[in-house]
């Protein structure tokens, strides 16, 4: 099924939310909702390192790993289309590493360009190598937007859409969350149920919640 | 004595899923049927055990051959170092699962590479099995992924009996018994891994005011 670039910001930001539809991303989303300022910067962080880790491991994919007419063994080397290495099964580690040493690179040049925004995103950004939400997004984007190992149709702009708006998704539930969590600090809850037992019970309820929005006809 | 508690505490004292909270994408994920979790399980069993025995040689190689600077410089490339090893296990057991359990890797998709990514492995592989020899390495890393798969099966068996009122694919409940929709639809391992994790903080508190 194809969809367009506002079928695939409605789906993945409210009816495919990564949280709580995926389950990707749900170690910061458990642990970072306390509150709402740091639930803020995090999803920020998040949304930016998702958008650019899934350009780069779009553009590796297409031109390294999948024998695609843009690979780069058949424009620069001419090497005919049938003798192209297929390297997909590299990608789970190929992606890990791009994304680990993307999260360096990020925090080393936000600390040298911005130190206001590296004051709000910093602490967030090591956090993020262990986020299954941006390994998520990049496989994904592969898995949704390839068919058989070759790009769909505007693929490059589709993938760039969906990390974005899996972002903005991820920071939606994630402040939700955190506001839901500052009002349960003075909740009356039985003792049992205090701490992580009742974020979950609270997550299903949104989860409920955000399963009517699969009731939405995005035709 | 000592490499038998190694083994035991993975799977209640120490559960990587009930009492660290590790690893939960993959336990929500993957519980809607017992025979996904136990597929899941075996398969970070697997990663979770390779992954410790090469890091906990590859530590003793390094502090057997290595001055105390090489050791120094290995210490800050570690981490990287353990991803690479957990990766490519985890392209391993892509590759067999796609070749030998193609239901099963379709049913599990995205989340058979997202085992790299699964907290417990490299939070065991830098918090134990870079410190520890191999035979208590070893054991740590069955314990625990017995662990994992008994929570991820545990949390299966309620989500399967009432949301498809059977179990490993049998239908066992009586006719006019309604599955509960909600139990295998997304908030349904929300609401069980919530209801499970109160249950033994339940039972803590009784064992500590008795």
């Amino acid at each position: 099924m194809e969809y367009g670039i506002f079928q695939i910001i409605i789906l993945s930001i409210f009816i495919n939310n990564f949280v709580l539809a995926r389950f990707l991303g749900l170690c910061p989303y458990m642990g970072v909702s306390k509150q709402l300022d740091s639930a803020i910067g995090m999803g920020m962080a998040v949304t930016f390192v998702m958008t650019i880790a899934s350009l780069v491991t779009w553009l590796l994919y297409t031109f390294f790993l999948a024998p695609t007419y843009q690979n780069i063994f058949y424009t620069l080397f001419s090497t005919p289309i049938q003798n192209v290495p297929d390297l997909t099964f590299l990608r789970t580690i190929v992606f890990i590493l791009v994304i680990a040493s993307l999260v360096q690179f990020i925090e080393m040049y936000i600390q040298k360009v911005s130190p206001t925004l590296y004051r709000a995103l910093g602490i967030y950004l090591p956090l993020i190598t262990t986020n299954c939400a941006i390994l998520g997004v990049a496989v994904l984007n592969i898995d949704l937007f390839f068919a058989d190992g070759l790009p769909r149709d505007s693929s490059f702009i589709h993938t760039l859409v969906q990390a974005f708006s899996a972002g903005i998704g991820f920071t939606l539930v994630l402040v939700l969350m955190a506001g839901i969590r500052e009002k349960l600090e003075l909740a009356n809850i039985p003792k049992p149920l205090q701490g992580l037992p009742i974020a979950f019970i609270v997550a299903g309820l949104m989860s409920i919640a955000f399963l009517g929005f699969s009731g939405m006809n995005i035709e | 004595m000592s490499v038998m508690s190694e083994f035991i505490k993975g799977i209640y004292k120490e559960n990587p899923v009930f009492r660290l909270a590790l690893g939960l994408c993959p336990v929500l994920a993957v519980s809607t049927s017992i025979s996904n979790a136990i597929g899941m399980g075996a398969a970070t069993t697997f990663v979770l055990l390779s992954s410790n025995i090469i890091v906990s040689l590859l530590m003793l190689l390094f502090s057997k051959i290595l001055s105390e600077g090489g050791q120094k410089s290995i210490n800050k490339i570690r981490i990287p170092m353990f991803i690479v090893v957990i990766a490519s296990f985890v392209t391993i057991v892509e590759m067999v699962m796609s070749a030998y359990f193609p239901v099963l890797s379709e049913s599990l998709g995205i989340f058979i590479p997202l085992i790299v990514v699964n907290c417990i492995i490299l939070g065991r592989a830098e918090g134990y099995a870079s410190k520890n020899p191999l035979i208590p390495s070893i054991a740590d890393a069955i314990g625990m992924g017995i662990g994992f798969t008994l929570a991820l099966v545990a949390i299966a068996f309620v989500r399967e009996l009432l949301g498809s009122g059977a179990l490993l694919g049998q239908n066992i409940m009586s006719s006019n018994f309604k599955p509960v929709l909600l139990m295998i639809l997304p908030p349904g391992a929300f609401l069980v891994i919530g209801l499970y994790l109160a249950l033994l903080n339940w039972l803590d508190l009784r064992k500590k005011e008795s």
